[in-house]
């Protein structure tokens, strides 16, 4: 199997005396999807904005491989990052879209690597373009919205918005950093599905980072935890029990464990439609 | 509740008093200084008050025989700011980006704040001055005038509403592998579009007045005849171009705040 991620010795420090990462490696083969769990300051996010290519790691430490070619070595962003960039979707936490844009505009931001330059300066899409827009807003159920401004729409329906850009980006890897940390448990349960059906239908490599253990244990099969920037565990989300979670991360293990849980999963969801 | 032994911390004290007195006494010296420099007499306003009252007379009633030149002057004026201000607006977009910290490097936007800080510093009088002698008399010398001035102060406003954006939406247009021009076009322009539109209808109404003043120095429009019949001692057309500028900016300024309320 391909390896979508190769993370070597990757090492960050913000505040001198004080790794945020600290000699990461981890690898992720193609169509993994994979929790990165942690309590908040542990490095997810990180760890996260360096696959992307927005921050760059310590001079002289480690790399960073998105389907084997370089995004960032030894504190060096490669030259053609925004070329790989367009292989990487990102989900924020904040959505980040742009509110006074309309959503097919926002969506539409995702194939701009496809689009020519002197089309894309003047926000110029082909129907082709507008349509294959329009499929990925219907994929993740909001088409209905597709005129109105972003800034009109609830938080999970701009984070749908915002997993809509990463399909038409066509991503063969999606980056959620807390997709649903600033959402209610309905809105959070339907984000995760979303997120886990591209996964299984579309064979999309996903990390997405977390701080909710039973969250983690229902979407996936592989949870890394992070505490204090290092990789603490790497297995499946069924061995790691209050216990461990305990002795890993101390009191901050409540912070994981005790609350934000959507309701108990419910009926089988249906199929990406296409 | 009396028997809460809290210790009651000192209230802070109030800013240096004597400090403070220093400031007010300086400032009271620098006018002082500069009474002397200004020629300031303002006795003469009432020792003169009959002249100053007849003065005034002299402008009642306004007299607008010739109001057909005086109106189509004034259309000349206005379409000398339209011009003035349509350009400018356009040059202040890139520019007033490139001036922006949080989008450019300090080698970019340092050398082309020097340059925007120098439009913005000569009047546009002097300006239209120096244009006269490039391009003649005449409304178009009043043109580039306006349009040097105007970009010069819209590239600092423009670049002010830039760095004060929200960087999220920026980075997730980069996030999807786009350039650097396409994260300004769909990160940047559309969170700032509502204040750039505001500044340019106000710089439009601002260059309406302008463009009567740099007449006065031969660059078109009102300002020519202003300058004429008040050197001709004419007080009581002058009260009726000043009626009709004043009259024309309203409505300018009427008209903007109804397309500003359309566009944001």
């Amino acid at each position: 199997m391909a390896i979508a991620l190769e993370i070597r010795q990757l090492s960050k420090t913000f505040t001198p005396g004080q790794k945020a990462l600290d000699n990461v490696n981890l690898r992720v083969d193609e169509g993994e999807m994979v929790v990165l769990l942690g309590a908040s300051g542990s490095g997810k996010s990180t760890l996260l904005r360096h696959i992307a290519g927005f921050v760059c790691g310590d001079a002289g430490s480690g790399s960073v491989k998105v389907l084997d070619r370089y995004v960032q070595r030894d504190g060096k962003l490669a030259r053609d990052v925004r070329a790989l960039r367009t292989q990487i979707g990102f989900v924020f936490q904040q959505f980040n879209l742009v509110g006074r844009l309309p959503l097919t505009t926002n969506v539409l931001t995702g194939m701009l690597h496809r689009v020519p330059p002197w089309r894309s300066v003047f926000k110029w899409f082909t129907r082709d373009e507008r349509q294959r827009c329009m499929a990925a807003l219907a994929q993740v159920g909001i088409d209905k919205y597709a005129a109105q401004r972003a800034s009109t729409l609830s938080g999970g329906q701009q984070q749908r918005a915002a997993i809509a850009r990463t399909l038409v980006q066509e991503a063969r890897l999606i980056l959620a950093d807390e997709p649903i940390a600033s959402l209610d448990p309905a809105a959070a349960r339907k984000v995760m599905d979303t997120l886990a059906r591209i996964n299984r239908e579309l064979g999309t490599t996903v990390i997405v980072s977390l701080h909710q253990v039973d969250i983690a244990m229902r979407y996936c099969q592989r949870v890394v935890a992070l505490h204090q920037g290092r990789v603490v565990y790497d297995g499946t989300p069924a061995r790691l029990t209050p216990a461990l979670l305990h002795d890993i991360y101390g009191p901050l293990a409540t912070e994981l464990i005790a609350h934000g849980a959507p309701e108990a999963q419910a009926a089988p969801q249906p199929a990406l439609a296409h | 509740m009396t028997d809460l032994a809290i210790a009651i911390p000192p209230a802070p004290r109030p800013a240096h008093h004597t400090g403070r007195l220093i400031g007010w006494a300086l400032l009271c010296l620098v006018l002082a200084w500069a009474w002397r420099g200004a020629d300031m007499r303002p006795l003469d306003l009432f020792r003169d008050s009959g002249n100053m009252a007849q003065f005034a007379g002299d402008f009642f009633p306004p007299n607008f025989r010739d109001w057909r030149i005086y109106l189509s002057e004034m259309i000349v004026t206005v379409q000398i700011a339209l011009w003035g201000t349509v350009l400018a607006v356009v040059c202040a977009v890139p520019l007033g980006v490139l001036s922006s910290a949080n989008i450019v490097p300090a080698w970019v936007y340092q050398p082309v704040r020097r340059v925007m800080d120098a439009c913005r510093a000569i009047n546009e009088m002097v300006f239209a001055m120096l244009f006269i002698v490039a391009v003649g008399l005449g409304p178009f010398a009043g043109v580039l005038a306006l349009w040097v001035h105007t970009t010069g102060i819209l590239a600092k406003l423009f670049s002010e509403a830039v760095e004060a954006i929200d960087p999220r939406p920026v980075e997730g247009i980069r996030s999807t592998g786009a350039s650097p021009l396409e994260e300004v076009i769909y990160g940047v322009i559309p969170q700032v579009l509502p204040l750039w539109i505001s500044y340019s209808l106000y710089r439009f109404e601002s260059n309406v007045r302008s463009a009567s003043v740099v007449g006065m120095v031969g660059a078109g429009g009102i300002g020519v005849v202003l300058y004429e019949i008040i050197r001709g001692f004419q007080y009581a057309d002058t009260c009726a171009v000043m009626i009709m500028i004043v009259v024309t900016v309203s409505l300018i300024d009427l008209i903007s705040a109804r397309i500003r309320k359309g566009l944001i």
